[in-house]
């Protein structure tokens, strides 16, 4: 099946997050007290790799590997990004996971976490109740 | 070998694995880095009660439910398999705060005095399952993003937006960390 190949980039992905400790409850709150830079230098490093794969991506037209061409959208503003992000941030801050750590979380061994998921899940599904698409 | 990967893992790898992450994503098959959609997802094909929001075709987007479901997975081999043995090391100065918070158990990722089965039903499993959650899920949507989607793959690709989000997800957790949480763990008390 061509999805399973996401599955194992998920794998390896859920590793990093767990052995970096990036899931971890404690690290959220260093990083929001600022008392340690583990965090900072996490997500700065993925920028900055993410930002030269994307850079020579665009610059040498590279394609997928089956041959399909790599494209990007551009976002659009809309304040939903302060609101929403502030929202984020609280939500963050009380349970240490941002959507893809509460993944590794729960198989981590804290299955409570899937609670956590549920009330995500519940979160989004409201937004889009009331949203205006 | 199997004895350093064991080791917490410093930044600079974990963050070099993660901006690959993002390269893997778009050479296997043109993917954007964003996990919170696949909560949207989750929505579209379970509870889409003919919501406009959740009517769009998820098919093309079952992709990061097998992206999410590999993180979970290996966040079990990770945890059975890899394991830290010791403690986790968190800086000094955030630990004697969280004990004055009253937090008690530092073994862990996460502290099993919140995060485990029987505190479900009290008012600290309400606050942080429920409403923590809540406010993930809900943000991330109104927001259009996450860490991964704004912070990492929009920085990535120069996008301003995903700057001011980013920002706005600093303060509104600088917010919880440091104003929210001390009243919030008063009142579980």
């Amino acid at each position: 099946m061509k999805n399973i190949k996401y599955l194992v980039v998920g794998i390896v992905f859920g590793i990093v997050f767990v052995k970096a400790e990036i899931i971890s409850w404690f690290r959220i709150q260093e990083m929001f007290q600022l008392t340690s830079f583990h965090m900072y230098g996490v997500i700065g490093t993925a920028v900055v790799v993410g930002m030269v794969s994307i850079f020579f991506i665009k610059r040498f037209k590279i394609k997928t590997f089956s041959g399909e061409a790599i494209t990007f959208e551009d976002k659009k503003f809309k304040k939903g990004q302060i609101i929403g992000g502030l929202i984020f941030g609280i939500g963050w801050a009380i349970t240490g996971a941002c959507p893809g750590p509460l993944f590794a979380q729960i198989g981590s061994g804290f299955g409570v976490v899937s609670i956590t998921l549920l009330s995500a899940i519940a979160g989004t599904w409201v937004y889009g109740k009331f949203s205006k698409i | 070998m199997i004895e350093i990967i064991k080791q917490p893992w410093h930044w600079l790898p974990a963050g070099i694995m993660v901006g690959l992450t993002v390269l893997a994503l778009l050479l296997l098959g043109n993917k954007k880095f964003g996990i919170s959609a696949s909560l949207r997802d989750i929505c579209a094909i379970c509870i889409p009660a003919g919501i406009p929001f959740f009517k769009y075709d998820w098919k093309d987007k079952i992709w990061n439910l097998f992206f999410v479901a590999g993180i979970l997975i290996g966040g079990i081999i990770a945890a059975h398999f890899l394991s830290n043995p010791n403690e986790i090391v968190i800086a000094q100065k955030t630990k004697t705060i969280l004990i004055q918070y009253g937090v008690k158990d530092f073994t862990g990722l996460l502290p099993t005095d919140i995060f485990s089965w029987k505190n479900l039903f009290t008012l600290k499993g309400f606050i942080f399952f429920g409403v923590g959650g809540f406010l993930v899920g809900f943000g991330t949507r109104y927001a259009d993003g996450c860490t991964s989607g704004h912070s990492i793959m929009g920085l990535s690709n120069l996008q301003w937006p995903s700057l001011v989000a980013t920002m706005a997800f600093m303060v509104g957790g600088f917010i919880s960390a440091n104003f929210l949480l001390p009243v919030i763990f008063k009142l579980i008390q």
